[in-house]
C-alpha cells in the first residue's frame, strides 16, 4: 500500500474555529478565501464572459450569414460601428472576431473551466480543508477580475478593442497606423492579459502545491480521481507556458512603446518608412504558440478529466484503463510543448522545421486516440444513466473525435498548405477545443451543482439544453468543413470579392441561423442554473451515487469542508459495480477490510496491511487523547 | 403597436411554457418518479442518440456527395495533385475511424441504457487492448506522416534553376507584382526607397533592376516551374492561390518563396469547367486589417510560347516612368537610357 501523505491535523481544529466566527458579506462572497466560493466566483464570471463572447459571435455571424441585412437596429448598442448604410464596419468586424477568440479561450475556457473546477474540486476530492494558500487563491480570482474589467472597458473605447485576431501577430498589433484597434485597444488587451497571466500562475501554483501536499491519508497518486490528475497536469502546463506568453507580450509592449525592434523590420506604412530593422515577426509567432498550443490542452484536459469522472459514475463502471488514461494525459502534457510550430507551417519558417513538427504533432494524436477508445470501452456493457452531465460528456467525446480527426489533416504540413487559415481550421478547433471544452464545463456544472448549491438542477431542462446545443454545435461547425475545403479564408468580412469563394451564401446563412438558435438555447441553462440555485429540489448527500470524497461532506459544506476529521481513503475512486458488492458503488472511504465479499485477490492481501495501519492510527489517537 | 402585441405574445408563450414546466415537475414528484435512479427520460435520451446518428449521418452523406463539385476546387498545379491525393487518403482513413467510433458512441447509450435488473460489468483494464489501440493508430499515423513528409520535402525543396521568377509584394490592401525582365534577375530593393512613384522600393542603382517590369496580373507559363518570391511592405499578409494549392506568408523583413508548376492554362480550365469567366485567383489569408478580405489578384496561366511573347511586350518600370532613372550613377544611367531609346 502506498504511503499516505501527512494530513494537517491542526487544520481540523482550525476549521472548527471557523465555524464560530461569522463571515460578513465581504469576507464570505467577495474577498473570500474559501476555495468553494472562489470556484463559484470563477464560474459566475465565466458564464458572464461566455454570454459576451457568444453575443459577439452572433454579431459577426449576422454579417457573414446576412451580408445585406440592415443592422441599424444595433446602432443604440454599437453606435458608429454601424455604418451609414446600416452594415457592420469591417474594422469592427475584425475587433469582434478578436475579442470573441480572446474571451472564449482565456476568460471562459481557461478561467471559467479550470478556475472553477480546479478550485472547487481539488480540495474536496483529495480530502483537504482548503487550497495550500487561500490568500493566493483569492488573489488569483481578483487578478482575473481586474483583467476582465480592463478587457471589458476596451470594448467601449472610441478606437475599438484589439483587432488583430486573438493571436495578435505583430506588426499588425504593434502599429496603430495599421488598424485602429492596435492603439489604446491593444494596450488594454496587453494589460488585461498581463493580469490574466498573473492570475493563472497564482492559481496554478496553488493547484500543484495542494495536490502534491494536502492529499488526505491514503490518497496516493494512484488513487486520485482522473479529474484531479487532469487539473494537476493542466496547472503544470499553464505554469510552464504562460510565462512565455508574458515574455512575448512584454517584447510587444517594448516594440509598441519604446521603439525596440524585436518583431519589426523593413516596414513602410502610412507614407513613411519606420526606422525599425532586424526584428522578426516569426519570433513572436514562436513565442506565442509556445503558449498557444499548450493552451489548447489547458482548456481541454480539465474537460477530459471531468468527462472521465462523469462517464464512469453514470456508466456504473470503472473508467476503463485508469493507468492508460493517466499515461496518455502525461504524454499529452509533454508533447503539448513540442508541437507549437505546426501553427506556422506556411509562416516562412524553415521547411525542415516543418517536417520535425509534423512528426511530433501526429504523435500527439496517439494518446488522444487512446483516450477515446477508453471512453468507448467504459460505455461498453455499462448501465448508463443519462443525467444531463452524462449527456454532455458523451457529446464531448463526439466533438473530441470529430475535431480531433480533422487535426490529422492540419498536422500534416503538405495538406495544411491548402487548409491553413481557412474555415477548415475554424471548424477543427471550434469542435475539438471550443465545443468539447464547453461541454466539459457544462457536464461539470450539471454534475457538481448539487454539491455547489445543495440543490438539484432540473434534469428535463438539462436534456432540452443538451439536445439543442449538441445538434446546434454540429449544425454550426460541421458545414464549415465544406466551406474550408472550398478554400474560404478565415477572418473575412465578406467573400464576394473572389470568384472561388462567391458561393455558399446559403450555407453561411444556415450556419448563422444555427448559431443564433444555439446561443439562445443557452438561456435555458442560465434560467435552470439560477432558478435551481434558489428553488431547485433539495439535493441528497450523494445524488449520483458516486465514490469520490466530495460526496462525503455535508450538504452545504462550510469553510473547512468536513466538520470533523478528514476522511481516510482506502481504495481507488472507480469501484463501480464490483462483483460481489451489494451496491453498485463503493465510496473511497470504505475500507477494504469492510468489503471482503467484493475484494479482488490482490486487494485481499492489502487488507492485512490496512488493518495494521488502522490499528497504529488508533493507538496514536488514544495516546494523544490521554495527553490532553 | 405591433411590437407591443409581439411582446405580449412572447410573454404569454413564456408563461405557458412555465406553467407546463411547473405542472410537469409536480406530477413527477407526486408519481414519485423523481426518486427513481433513472426516470423514463433515460430511454428517450437513449433513443435520441440513435435518431441523431441516423439523421445527422444521412445529412452528412447526402450533402457531402451532392456538393462535391462545389467544395472540391479544380487543381491547377502539379503538387496540388499530390496534396489533394493525400487529403483524400487521410479523409478515407479518418472518415472510417469517424464512422466506426461514432456508431459505437451512439449505439452503446441505447444498448446499455440503465436497467435495474442488470449490473454493469466490472472491466477496469486490459493491457492487451491498450497496446493494440496504441500501436494501430501509431502505425496508421506513421504512414500518413511519412507520405506527407515526402510530399512536403518535394514541395519545399529549392526551386529548379530554370524557374520563372515572379515577385509578389503584399501591402495594405493589395498585391504588387514585379518581373525580373530579360536578365531574369530581380533588382535589389530597400524599403527606405519606397515613394509614391516607386512603390516597390526598387534600388535602380542596381543594374539588375533596370529591366524589371510590373504587371497588373500574374502571368505564368503552363508546364514550367514558377517561383513566387514573396514579401510584405507593412504587416503580415499571406499569398493564397487556392487552385494552385499554394499558400505562403508574406513577412516584412523576411522574404519567403514558394515554387510550383501550373498544369492547366486559364483557357483550358475555362473549357473544362464550362465557365468562361473562370480565373485563377490570389487571396490574402493572414489577417492584415480593414481590407483583408479584398486583396484579390488574378493569375493568368498561358502557353509557354505566349508567355515568352508576353514578356517581350512588357515595359519596364523605367520605361513607364523615366523620372525613376534620374539621379542615377552614370553607368547605370547609360543602361537605362539604352532601354529608353529601345522603346
Amino acid at each position: 500500500m502506498a504511503t499516505a501523505t501527512v494530513t494537517n491535523h491542526e487544520s481540523a481544529s482550525h476549521a472548527q474555529q471557523d465555524h464560530e466566527h461569522r463571515d460578513n458579506f465581504v469576507t464570505k462572497y467577495l474577498f473570500t478565501q474559501d476555495h468553494k466560493m472562489i470556484g463559484k466566483q470563477y464560474l459566475i464570471t465565466g458564464m458572464f464572459w461566455a454570454l459576451i463572447g457568444g453575443f459577439l459571435s452572433i454579431l459577426f455571424r449576422l454579417q457573414l450569414g446576412f451580408p445585406e441585412m440592415d443592422l441599424s437596429f444595433l446602432r443604440p448598442l454599437l453606435g458608429g460601428w454601424i455604418t451609414e448604410s446600416g452594415s457592420l464596419d469591417p474594422t469592427f468586424y475584425l475587433a469582434l472576431v478578436t475579442m470573441h477568440g480572446t474571451i472564449m479561450v482565456f476568460f471562459v475556457l481557461t478561467a471559467g473551466l479550470s478556475g472553477t473546477f480546479s478550485n472547487y474540486l481539488i480540495p474536496l476530492q483529495i480530502g483537504a480543508r482548503d487550497m495550500a494558500s487561500g490568500f493566493m487563491n483569492m488573489l488569483s480570482y481578483w487578478f482575473f477580475f481586474v483583467s476582465g474589467v480592463i478587457m471589458f472597458i476596451s470594448l467601449f473605447i472610441k478606437t475599438g478593442p484589439a483587432g488583430g485576431g486573438w493571436v495578435v501577430y505583430p506588426p499588425l498589433s504593434a502599429l496603430e497606423q495599421a488598424i485602429p484597434g492596435s492603439g489604446l485597444g491593444m494596450t488594454l488587451w496587453l494589460v488585461a492579459m498581463t493580469f490574466f497571466i498573473a492570475s493563472s500562475l497564482l492559481g496554478g501554483i496553488n493547484y500543484i502545491t495542494t495536490v502534491i501536499n494536502l492529499r488526505t491519508k491514503g490518497m496516493s497518486f494512484s488513487r486520485l480521481p482522473l479529474t484531479i490528475w487532469a487539473f494537476f497536469l493542466t496547472a503544470v502546463i499553464g505554469l510552464l507556458s504562460f510565462p512565455v506568453l508574458f515574455a512575448a507580450a512584454l517584447l510587444l509592449v517594448f516594440d509598441r512603446s519604446f521603439g525596440t525592434s524585436f518583431y519589426l523590420s523593413d516596414i513602410y506604412i502610412g507614407g513613411e518608412a519606420l526606422p525599425n530593422t532586424g526584428g522578426s515577426p516569426v519570433l513572436y509567432q514562436h513565442l506565442f504558440w509556445f503558449l498557444g498550443h499548450p493552451e489548447v490542452y489547458i482548456v481541454l484536459l480539465p474537460a477530459l478529466g471531468i468527462t472521465s469522472e462523469v462517464i464512469a459514475t453514470n456508466s456504473r463502471k470503472p473508467i476503463f484503463g485508469y493507468k492508460a488514461m493517466i499515461i496518455s494525459m502525461l504524454g499529452i502534457t509533454i508533447l503539448s510543448f513540442i508541437v507549437w510550430a505546426h501553427h506556422m507551417f506556411v509562416s516562412g519558417m524553415n521547411p525542415f522545421l516543418g517536417s520535425i513538427f509534423m512528426f511530433l504533432t501526429l504523435i500527439i494524436a496517439v494518446p488522444s486516440a487512446v483516450k477515446v477508445f477508453n471512453y468507448l470501452t467504459t460505455l461498453w456493457r455499462g448501465n448508463l444513466i443519462f443525467t444531463p452531465a452524462m449527456l454532455f460528456s458523451i457529446g464531448l467525446v463526439s466533438f473530441f473525435i470529430s475535431g480531433g480527426l480533422t487535426g490529422i489533416f492540419l498536422g500534416n504540413s503538405a495538406i495544411d498548405i491548402q487548409l491553413h487559415d481557412t474555415y477548415f481550421v475554424v471548424a477543427h478547433f471550434h469542435l475539438v477545443m471550443g465545443s468539447a471544452s464547453f461541454f466539459g464545463l457544462m457536464a461539470g456544472v450539471y454534475h457538481w451543482f448539487p454539491k455547489m448549491f445543495g440543490r438539484m438542477m432540473d434534469a428535463k431542462l438539462g436534456y432540452i439544453h443538451f439536445w439543442l446545443t449538441f445538434t446546434g454545435v454540429y449544425l454550426v461547425f460541421f458545414p464549415m468543413h465544406y466551406i474550408g475545403i472550398a478554400g474560404f479564408p478565415r477572418r473575412y468580412y465578406s467573400w464576394t470579392n473572389f470568384e472561388f469563394a462567391n458561393m455558399y451564401t446559403d450555407l453561411n446563412m444556415f450556419v448563422s441561423v444555427a448559431a443564433i438558435i444555439t446561443f439562445t438555447a443557452q438561456f435555458i441553462f442560465i434560467f435552470n442554473f439560477f432558478y435551481s440555485m434558489y428553488r431547485g429540489k433539495k439535493a441528497t448527500l450523494n445524488p449520483w451515487r458516486s465514490n469520490t470524497l466530495e460526496w462525503t461532506t455535508p450538504l452545504n459544506p462550510g469553510h473547512g469542508n468536513w466538520p470533523g476529521e478528514i476522511p481516510t481513503v482506502y481504495r481507488w475512486p472507480y469501484d463501480y459495480s464490483k462483483p460481489g458488492a451489494e451496491d453498485d458503488f463503493i465510496p473511497q472511504t470504505v475500507p477494504l477490510s469492510a468489503t471482503p465479499e467484493s475484494n479482488l485477490p490482490h486487494e485481499q492481501e492489502l487488507v492485512k496491511l490496512e488493518l495494521e495501519i488502522m490499528k497504529e492510527d488508533e493507538e496514536v489517537l488514544i495516546s494523544n487523547e490521554t495527553k490532553h | 403597436m405591433y411590437s407591443f402585441l409581439i411582446g405580449v405574445g412572447v410573454l404569454l408563450l413564456f408563461s405557458i411554457i412555465w406553467m407546463v414546466y411547473r405542472i410537469q415537475t409536480l406530477v413527477t414528484v407526486v408519481k414519485g418518479s423523481d426518486k427513481k435512479i433513472a426516470s423514463g427520460s433515460n430511454k428517450i435520451n437513449a433513443i435520441l442518440f440513435i435518431v441523431f446518428m441516423v439523421g445527422a449521418g444521412s445529412l452528412m452523406f447526402w450533402y457531402s456527395i451532392k456538393e462535391y463539385d462545389n467544395y472540391q476546387l479544380p487543381i491547377g498545379s502539379e503538387h496540388g495533385l499530390v496534396t489533394d491525393h493525400l487529403f483524400w487518403v487521410t479523409m478515407a482513413v479518418t472518415g472510417s475511424v469517424f464512422l466506426v467510433t461514432h456508431v459505437l458512441l451512439f449505439i452503446f447509450p441505447y444498448k446499455y441504457r440503465y436497467d435495474e435488473k442488470r449490473k454493469a460489468s466490472f472491466y477496469p483494464d486490459d493491457n492487451k487492448l491498450e497496446i493494440i489501440w496504441t500501436i494501430v493508430p501509431g502505425i496508421a499515423l506513421a504512414g500518413l506522416v511519412f507520405s506527407g513528409w515526402m510530399a512536403w520535402s518535394d514541395i519545399t525543396a529549392p526551386a529548379p534553376e530554370n524557374a520563372h521568377v515572379v515577385e509578389i509584394m503584399g501591402y495594405q490592401f493589395a498585391w504588387e507584382i514585379r518581373y525580373p525582365g530579360t536578365d531574369k534577375v530581380l533588382g535589389d530593393y530597400d524599403y527606405r526607397l519606397i515613394t509614391a512613384s516607386n512603390s516597390h522600393g526598387i534600388d535602380f542603382t542596381d543594374k539588375n533592376s533596370i529591366d524589371d517590369f510590373p504587371s497588373p496580373v500574374v502571368v505564368i507559363p503552363k508546364g514550367e516551374p514558377v517561383l513566387f518570391k514573396i514579401r510584405a511592405r507593412d504587416v503580415l499578409h499571406s499569398v493564397f492561390a487556392p487552385h494552385m494549392r499554394l499558400k505562403m506568408d508574406a513577412v516584412p523583413g523576411m522574404p519567403t518563396r514558394f515554387w510550383f508548376v501550373p498544369i492547366k492554362t486559364t483557357a483550358e480550365m475555362r473549357v473544362e469547367l464550362n465557365n468562361p469567366d473562370f480565373n485563377y485567383e490570389i487571396a490574402c489569408t493572414e489577417i492584415c486589417g480593414k481590407g483583408h478580405f479584398g486583396m484579390r489578384k488574378v493569375i493568368e496561366v498561358i502557353e509557354p510560347a505566349a508567355y515568352q511573347k508576353w514578356i517581350s511586350e512588357q515595359r519596364s518600370f523605367i520605361q513607364l516612368d523615366p523620372a525613376l532613372a534620374e539621379g542615377l550613377p552614370s553607368k547605370t544611367k547609360e543602361l537605362a537610357e539604352i532601354q529608353l531609346t529601345e522603346n
